[in-house]
């Protein structure tokens, strides 16, 4: 399996003023959504006629059905947003300077936060109307989708093969032509394989964007994510066996026809100039190129897509270089001075939203909560590492393992694991222990696998011939992890578990604070703290906690996990 | 029409490629180049790698905008890519996703051309190139060969009337380009290529023979055109034919004769050396060639060509080589040979920790840019210096790949003499620990 570097660790590794402009523009954005939403809001938005979910599993395959539509939709805007927003962030080098910081403050602010900017704006957009509460749903799911694969698509974009580009101008191909043939192609595999990874973590986000509370308004859209909530708020336990058991299934189909079909497909996009061995064909993909139905479809939609990219369209572009011309100094200050009014509006704006209810404590508050859930996040990764890597490096090694074991790992990574609360919520309330240690847990249970798979994909990496020269130099016990095995996997380890801390964060939203039935458990933290401010519709306590959360991720990745990589890059790799 | 018959296809006067520096003056990479392609001919240009012949290359396609200076093709001026004009590039840069045949559609594709056309067309330029059933392959599927023929084939397809040549054959091993060159030639020869003149850039000195109607040698540093030959066999052409072989001999004559002082910088700046770029050429490299000329059938003195054909190098890989040996005073290059000094020969003759000495004691000779490092490392207290320094300061001599090849070169060198220790990650320069404690 290919592996990518996760968007999060490239590109700059000190914070700078670039992040603050960013930081603000985004909060500001916000709190004007907010604003909007309210502005329009005359009419109750708790009017929404909730449509009663049953519990019923019979019901179960038409929840699913709207769940997985969710998804598509938002897969269908953040593909458009990709291909727009990385695109003028990539052409532009103004534009550029802007976008990229806030799309690196966009993937670091906990998604869950936004639900209650975005449930107030959409809800004010279409008052009583459900549609307001789809389009926030799916906005949620938008959120937790785009960002990173808007970056992939901006990397891609930025380092196109000189010599094609070349090509491309010579035999004077439009930009629009340019952007089909080379652009797209060449970013496809990178965008293919965050999309998928997006879409594996989209329905933990489907999951809970469904039943939402914000302030006095709730809303339920039918869906897995409601059912769930709907059997929590009952005691229902054999209701969410049932949709655990749908859940399985859902995604065992998205993984078999769709994750691995256009995972295996894209390697045709691979930039690489050897034929490499793949492994075996995916079956849907099989069932797709074999069978005539499918073929013609494809052939009819492909003739659609190659006639419209193949139109010029030629708009007048410059396609001869001038490395003489530098770029206006003039238009360059005047873009700055534009940036700076805008960033200290926004920046104005907040602390008016702010200051009228917070006070200093409460940064300070909010802060402290913070570190509980780092301290939380740590440990956690601490002890997935001690279980998982070792696991991890046994099944590397063996090719066998690794190719029964990736895929479940890749799966279960999948694997919504809100659904999987309930159960440890309730031994927490029959065995009456601390929540603030054992709700801890429910925060890594969804993303420990990105651990595992990425220390298998290292382990199964591994050289060959140094393992040989390892065994030969019978190096063996301690010495074989600190000298060999740990340095071998160590930029996959943390790839992978840098995944898995900045969903801890994210994930603690939902795993601090649990209920069964009329029982409410919360454990101290930032989660929980977010939680409570959003379930009181206390906008600026969200705006305080989404604040601090967004620079407690943003300063771990930059001077932590950043570092750590390029050292771990630099060092392990010969050449 | 009848007019541009005898209208040159492209004109180049006066031109200069310039980048333009904060610190120091402007790095200049083509200086005062004129260049006139007439139809009907071949014409190559000739030099080493950072010659600027590249770059002139682009600026005749129209992709780059020279600093000044004026292009015209058929008259008219120069302002992007012109339609009549096709490019072969080094990488081949096809693209991998697309097949043999919509490779070749790609250009015209671009020009709008109707499906009918393409077809018939695409397959032309493929048949004719030998690619015949390999349509729908992808470039992955093929040999580095067939691939330069994809590359070959999208050129000839818009049939251009002019076809440039970025070194197309150097990525090629050499059996397969010289299959490549006589096809080439033979369709130009059978006047099949829809091409009315072809220009072509390599660093081969017998590629330009073999191929070239004419034949611009070009200086480096900055660029110049430093002589103009043409080439008066007639195709087929062999390589063992004397006239040839004297013809490739003067080229290497030509090619390592010293540029003239005045190209020299101010003398102010020579001490400190770092107005020499030097290659980075590893020290087994240096033995290895040292020892070479020493033993037989060399016997202290090679011919370029002779030596060159027998190492299986081009003239990029042994020039530099060459001057590496003269700059440390091991060899000394003279018209187109390769002469070993005495104390290339004391070297050649010594044991391993002997050579070692000699070649500290030459390096602190000739390269004064390691007696600056190690000078700056012994002024400082804690003995280290940032190569982010000495970087810039080389980079206000030199352009920043030379620069960088410099440093690196120092680095190697430096460090097999044990004149001073590099750490990598801190891209610092220091002193091993037993130095520091004498220094103490």
């Amino acid at each position: 399996m290919t592996n990518y570097t996760p968007t999060a660790l490239a590109g700059r590794r000190l914070p700078n003023r670039w992040d603050g402009v960013a930081l603000l523009l985004v909060m500001g954005l916000l709190i004007a959504l907010v604003d909007v939403g309210r502005g329009t809001i005359s009419t109750s938005i708790a009017t929404i006629q909730n449509s009663p979910i049953h519990l019923d599993p019979a019901y179960l395959p038409y929840y699913a059905l709207r769940s997985t539509a969710r998804m598509f939709a938002a897969l269908f805007f953040s593909l458009l947003f990709t291909l727009t927003y990385a695109t003028l962030a990539a052409k532009s080098r103004r534009a550029g300077m802007v976008l990229i910081p806030i799309l690196d403050i966009l993937q670091s602010v906990p998604i869950l936060g936004f639900l209650t900017f975005t449930t107030v704006f959409f809800l004010g957009l279409f008052p009583g109307k459900v549609l307001g509460a789809e389009l926030a749903s799916v906005f949620v799911i938008f959120t937790s989708q785009a960002w990173n694969m808007a970056f992939s698509f901006y990397q891609s974009l930025t380092t196109l093969p000189n010599d094609l580009q070349e090509a491309s101008r010579c035999f004077r191909l439009s930009p629009w032509q340019k952007f089909w043939r080379l652009d797209v192609p060449f970013a496809m595999p990178g965008l293919v394989w965050n999309t998928m990874l997006s879409m594996s973590g989209g329905w933990f986000f489907v999951v809970a964007s469904e039943a939402v509370t914000v302030g006095n308004t709730t809303f339920t859209l039918p869906g897995i994510g409601s059912y769930v909530a709907t059997a929590l708020e009952q005691e229902n336990l054999r209701a969410i066996f049932y949709a655990i058991i749908a859940m399985l299934v859902l995604i065992l189909l998205y993984d078999q026809l769709l994750f691995r079909p256009l995972v295996a497909w894209s390697a045709k996009f691979r930039f690489e100039t050897t034929a490499t061995a793949t492994g075996p064909e995916p079956w849907m993909l099989k069932v797709l190129r074999r069978t005539a139905l499918f073929q013609d479809i494809g052939d009819f939609l492909g003739g659609i897509m190659r006639s419209l990219t193949r139109l010029r369209l030629a708009l007048p572009a410059r396609t001869q270089i001038d490395e003489n011309q530098e770029p206006s100094k003039l238009v360059d200050g005047f873009w700055f001075i534009c940036i700076a009014l805008v960033a200290a509006y926004a920046g104005y704006r907040i602390v008016t939203f702010v200051s009228g209810t917070l006070h200093w404590s409460d940064v300070g508050t909010a802060v402290l909560m913070g570190g509980f859930t780092l301290l939380r996040v740590m440990v956690l990764m601490a002890i997935a590492a001690l279980i998982w890597v070792p696991i991890g490096v046994w099944i590397g090694l063996r090719p066998k393992a690794t190719r029964i074991a990736q895929p479940i790992a890749q799966f279960l990574a999948a694997f919504p694991a809100n659904l999987l609360f309930p159960p440890v919520v309730l031994a927490i309330v029959y065995f009456h222990v601390m929540p603030d240690i054992w709700l801890t847990p429910l925060m890594l249970i969804g993303t420990q696998w990105y651990v595992l798979f990425n220390v298998i994909a290292g382990a199964a990496a591994f050289p060959g011939d140094m393992k040989e020269a390892v065994a030969n130099f019978h190096i063996r016990g301690w010495l074989w992890w600190r000298k060999v095995m740990i340095p071998g996997i160590l930029p996959y380890f943390i790839t992978g578990a840098l995944t898995a801390s900045g969903g801890a964060w994210n994930a603690s939203i939902v795993a601090e604070v649990a209920s069964w039935g009329s029982t409410n458990l919360a454990a101290h933290g930032l989660g929980a703290y977010i939680a409570q401010a959003t379930a009181a519709g206390d906008t600026p306590r969200v705006v305080l906690g989404v604040v601090v959360m967004s620079c407690f991720v943003i300063f771990i990745n930059r001077i932590l996990w950043r570092p750590l990589y390029a050292y771990a890059t630099r060092r392990t790799t010969l050449g | 029409m009848d007019q541009n018959v005898t209208q040159p296809l492209v004109t180049v006067r006066n031109c200069r490629q310039s980048y333009h520096k904060e610190a120091s003056a402007d790095l200049v990479v083509l200086d005062d180049v004129d260049l006139t392609l007439n139809e009907g001919e071949i014409v190559a240009l000739l030099g080493r790698s950072g010659s600027g012949k590249s770059t002139l290359l682009r600026i005749v396609s129209g992709l780059l905008k020279p600093t000044s200076g004026d292009v015209r093709w058929r008259g008219e001026p120069l302002r992007g890519p012109a339609p009549g004009v096709a490019m072969v590039f080094q990488s081949f840069a096809l693209f991998p996703w697309l097949t043999v045949q919509e490779n070749v559609e790609l250009g015209l594709e671009a020009l709008g051309v109707k499906k009918d056309e393409r077809d018939e067309r695409s397959e032309e330029a493929i048949d004719l190139i030998g690619l015949g059933g390999y349509d729908t392959a992808y470039p992955k599927e093929l040999s580095g060969g067939m691939r330069q023929r994809v590359g070959l084939a999208r050129a000839l397809v818009v049939h251009p009337d002019l076809l440039l040549m970025d070194e197309p054959f150097s990525a090629l091993d050499v059996l397969t380009a010289e299959t490549l060159r006589t096809d080439l030639i033979d369709l130009w020869m059978d006047k099949k290529l829809p091409v009315k003149s072809i220009l072509i850039v390599t660093h081969n000195i017998e590629e330009a023979v073999l191929m070239a109607d004419r034949i611009l040698v070009f200086s480096s540093n900055p660029g110049r055109v430093a002589h103009e030959l043409k080439v008066p066999f007639a195709h087929p052409r062999n390589r063992f034919d004397p006239a040839f072989r004297q013809m490739v001999d003067d080229i290497y004559g030509i090619m390592t004769r010293r540029a003239p002082k005045e190209v020299h910088v101010p003398a102010a700046a020579v001490p400190s050396g770092f107005a020499t770029p030097l290659h980075p050429v590893s020290t087994n490299l240096i033995s290895g060639l040292i020892e070479t000329l020493y033993g037989a059938p060399y016997q202290g003195r090679a011919d370029l060509p002779a030596l060159a054909a027998a190492l299986q190098y081009e003239v990029d890989d042994l020039l530099p080589l060459g001057e590496t040996l003269q700059l440390l005073g091991f060899a000394a290059l003279e018209e187109g040979d390769l002469i070993l000094s005495d104390i290339g020969k004391k070297f050649a003759d010594a044991e391993t920790e002997d050579r070692k000495e000699i070649f500290t004691e030459q390096l602190r000779a000739n390269v004064p840019l390691v007696n600056a490092i190690r000078t700056v490392i012994d002024q400082r207290s804690n003995h280290r210096a940032s190569a982010v320094r000495f970087r810039d300061e080389l980079e206000d001599h030199m352009s920043p790949e030379y620069a960088d090849e410099t440093l690196r070169a120092v680095i190697s060198w430096g460090r097999y003499a044990e004149i001073f220790e590099y750490d990598e990650e801190a891209q610092q320069f220091g002193l091993e620990e037993e130095d520091e404690e004498e220094e103490a």
